[in-house]
């Protein structure tokens, strides 16, 4: 047993932070590093940074284009780039798309849509969830009818993330009404643009403007769109959730939201002095900072798991439900380090040109805001409790 | 021992009740709360016209009530509606303090919902402590002037006045000034709160002002103006927590998923039933300090620190609960739940948060 990163992996740490400290604009890490909203462009240019540097794919294999890191080197990768407020690179079409069409999409479809979700031709986002199926997502209705040439898909499909940039959407479709409700569904990709298709944004309760409801109306799609065979596309979706394990416990996030919580607690008062020195706080973040060593560890025991030949399988509902946790209480206990200034909603400050006064610091402007937002990772990617129930069934076989 | 609310209390919250119901709709709350004054104005003097204000205030000085249960009664049916019209802020501690100061007029006024007035204590935004103002008084040929800086007062828009709190040249102990909104070398910055309201941080520059009691000797007076506050937003929350869990109860008999209502799944139930448990010791708490409030010093601190102390605790885990059991549907502005969450949870950052509270809990 070693805990040790290698020096192998120690010069790789530092390659990356060079590469980090001499590319990321500083605009976007202190966005970054006080919870606000990039915007479309912001993202694309972090994206187009990376794609030059060839690392945009660094989680792809070798003979994709890949950089063929390993899963520590990744690890380190992610890690390093939450800890410098690098934005994280758009999971959609890169993360959860590529590996499917890698896997089971036709030579065409690979050599046409993977280079594209590259160079930034094409924005991608998910179109699984529906109104009446989130947790129960293989009841899904949206139908897509064999026409010709073309599948016709009507039905409605929300929560669709940043949709609103995008101009690509990857959709479960049901194509056999009659069986098992899992034997019954399809992968296909559809244009945004397509007649018949509408995006409303929905607002979340925190004012922020991240997800939509996509309405689709008789929606002509090409049935070359059609990923691997239809009827195939649940296992395509399996498929894909099991091997979405680098980055899930957000390690690296959470680690940042150490940094800048220990920070703000020596510059904020209570009373006469730092807040860092009030005992309670003191015991809330220690117990927090314990939290995410351990999960650290967790989370690199989990990957050399895999490297010895292990699952993949439900540790990845293990890294989900503890990640997504702590990362909550991180939020939480820096809106409570606020104090009286958490309930200040000062937004305005992070506006180009602002010079009036602050209320909160201000990297802290959007925090309670944020806190809110954040309620959001324990529900979304499959909620914690249907984390638990993989957990009941796969590990403990209750 | 009785635990049964009085007629009186039955009617009044039936009242609100009835108001809330017919007559305050939650997207118009929503929008004032998110415009500049962060609340309605014509339903903040509606409130009053139906008494609500009254209700706050003992006969002696105008009103028809003033304890407690009166104090709790009123805020806990407030809460199940997410009534934000400053009733707290700019009526019932700053109108104890003036009445217990003598200025009659204006409390007739502050009944009548024709003044409002605020209360600016806080200096440091990131402390609850209001204790140990500093120095901003200053008396010149027999006037006193403000000068400094006070942080995070809310609804300071739209009010007629404002208490300040400091210390002076000849005295440690507490001073209250009061302050007309509009005096010269008062600068307002104002700025929207994340659960629908306003507050304000002001400067004060020479700012002419009032002396309300004697120099120094306001501690006991603020004190008490605050366990009042305090008692308020425990009550309002513990409302807010009741309309919580029944939209958590509601959805849970509805939604279905895997063939079935979400309320079927264990997992659900028990954490639900979890949530019932604390809410009623949440009540116990607010029961125990509205009780307490007229007890001695030592008793009433003790339990507005333990209600408050339970509410602060208590509110972010059924607001977290709660939306997590929604699922995608609580995290949107549309549905109400995001609101009253929001709400309950900057209650724990207002008159001091859980941690603060249990802290001076260990103190007593
Ligand atoms: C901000 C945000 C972004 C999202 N982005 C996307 C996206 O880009 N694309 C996309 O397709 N989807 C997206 N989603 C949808 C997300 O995946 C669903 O919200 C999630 O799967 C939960 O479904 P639901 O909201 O319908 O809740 P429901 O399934 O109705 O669940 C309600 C509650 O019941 C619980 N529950 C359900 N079944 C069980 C059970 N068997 N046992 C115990 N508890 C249970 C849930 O855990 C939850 O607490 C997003 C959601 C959010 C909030």
């Amino acid at each position: 047993m070693n805990l040790n990163f290698t020096v192998a992996d120690q010069a790789f740490r530092k390659e990356v932070k060079n590469f980090l400290n001499e590319n990321l604009s500083q605009d976007i890490a202190t966005k970054m590093k006080a919870d606000f909203e990039l915007s479309k462009v912001e993202i694309e240019s972090w994206h187009a940074v990376l794609h030059q540097q060839g690392w945009l794919t660094y989680s792809w294999p070798k003979e994709y284009g890949g950089t063929g890191w390993n899963s520590v080197q990744q690890f380190i990768f992610e890690e390093e780039s939450a800890m410098a407020g690098a934005p994280r690179i758009l999971p959609f079409g890169l993360k959860m798309l590529a590996p499917v069409l890698m896997e089971f999409g036709s030579k065409e479809q690979k050599d046409y849509w993977l280079p594209r979700m590259c160079d930034g031709h094409d924005w991608w986002c998910q179109g699984y969830s529906e109104p009446g199926s989130g947790s129960d997502l293989a009841s899904l209705k949206t139908s897509a009818v064999r026409d010709g040439k073309d599948y016709i898909i009507n039905g409605q499909k929300t929560w669709t993330t940043l949709g609103q940039h995008a101009n690509m959407i990857f959709c479960l479709v049901r194509t056999n009404a009659t069986g098992k409700p899992q034997a019954g569904i399809s992968f296909i990709l559809v244009d945004l643009a397509t007649p018949g298709i509408e995006m409303r944004p929905i607002q979340t309760f925190d004012g922020g403007k991240e997800v939509n409801e996509v309405f689709f109306t008789d929606v002509r799609v090409p049935a070359s769109n059609l990923v691997g065979e239809e009827n195939m596309g649940w296992t395509y979706a399996k498929y894909l959730l099991a091997h979405e394990r680098n980055g899930i416990a957000n390690v690296g996030i959470s680690n940042q939201k150490l940094t800048r919580l220990k920070r703000l607690a020596l510059s904020q008062k209570r009373g006469s002095k730092p807040l860092a020195e009030d005992p309670l706080f003191a015991a809330r973040l220690a117990r927090l900072e314990i939290e995410l060593r351990n999960l650290e560890t967790t989370n690199l025991r989990v990957l050399d798991g895999f490297a010895h030949g292990a699952g993949p399988g439900p540790e990845s509902s293990m890294l989900k439900i503890i990640g997504s946790e702590l990362e909550q209480d991180f939020d939480d206990l820096t809106r409570r380090a606020l104090g009286r200034h958490a309930q200040a909603h000062t937004p305005e400050v992070f506006e180009k040109g602002y010079n009036g006064p602050q209320v909160a610091p201000k990297n802290m402007a959007n925090q309670s805001t944020a806190y809110f937002n954040k309620r959001k990772v324990s529900i979304y990617g499959g909620s914690n409790e249907i984390q638990k129930n993989i957990i009941t069934k796969m590990i403990l076989e209750l | 021992m009785d635990f049964q609310p009085t007629q009186e209390h039955l009617m009044l919250s039936d009242m609100i009740g009835k108001f809330i119901e017919n007559d305050y709709n939650l997207k118009d709350r929503i929008s004032a709360g998110n415009s500049e004054l962060g609340y309605s104005e014509n339903t903040y003097k509606t409130l009053a016209e139906l008494g609500i204000v009254g209700a706050l205030f003992p006969e002696g000085v105008g009103g028809f009530g003033g304890t407690g249960y009166d104090i709790s009664t009123v805020f806990e049916a407030l809460g199940k509606g997410l009534v934000n019209e400053p009733l707290v802020d700019s009526a019932l501690a700053s109108g104890y303090i003036l009445a217990a100061t003598g200025q009659d007029a204006l409390i007739e006024k502050l009944i009548s919902g024709e003044l409002r007035v605020a209360l600016a204590l806080i200096e440091n935004g990131a402390d609850y402590d209001w204790e140990l103002p500093s120095q901003m008084a200053q008396k010149i040929n027999g006037i006193w002037t403000i000068s400094g800086k006070k942080t995070m007062v809310k609804y300071a828009l739209g009010t007629d006045a404002i208490i300040v709190s400091s210390t002076t040249s000849s005295s440690e102990g507490i001073s209250l000034f009061l302050i007309e909104t509009g005096a010269d070398g008062l600068n307002l910055h104002s700025f929207l709160t994340v659960d629908g309201g306003s507050a304000s941080d002001i400067e004060f520059n020479n700012t002419p002002a009032i002396l309300l009691g004697g120099e120094g000797q306001s501690y006991d007076l603020l004190a008490s103006a605050i366990a009042r506050n305090t008692l308020a937003v425990c009550a309002e929350a513990l409302g807010i927590m009741d309309s919580i869990k029944n939209m958590t109860i509601n959805y849970l008999r509805t939604r279905q998923q895997f063939g079935t209502v979400i309320g079927k799944f264990q997992a659900l139930q028990h954490r639900t039933a979890q949530m019932l448990l604390e809410i009623e010791q949440a009540k116990s708490a607010v029961t125990n300090a509205a009780n307490a409030l007229e007890a001695s010093t030592d008793e009433r601190n003790r339990s507005i620190a333990a209600a408050k102390y339970s509410i602060g605790r208590i509110g972010c885990f059924v607001a977290e609960e709660a939306i997590q059991m929604h699922g995608g549907i609580g995290m949107t502005w549309e549905y109400e739940l995001g609101h009253f969450a929001k709400r309950l949870v900057m209650i724990d950052h207002e008159w001091g948060d859980q941690d603060h509270h249990l802290m001076q809990f260990t103190t007593f």
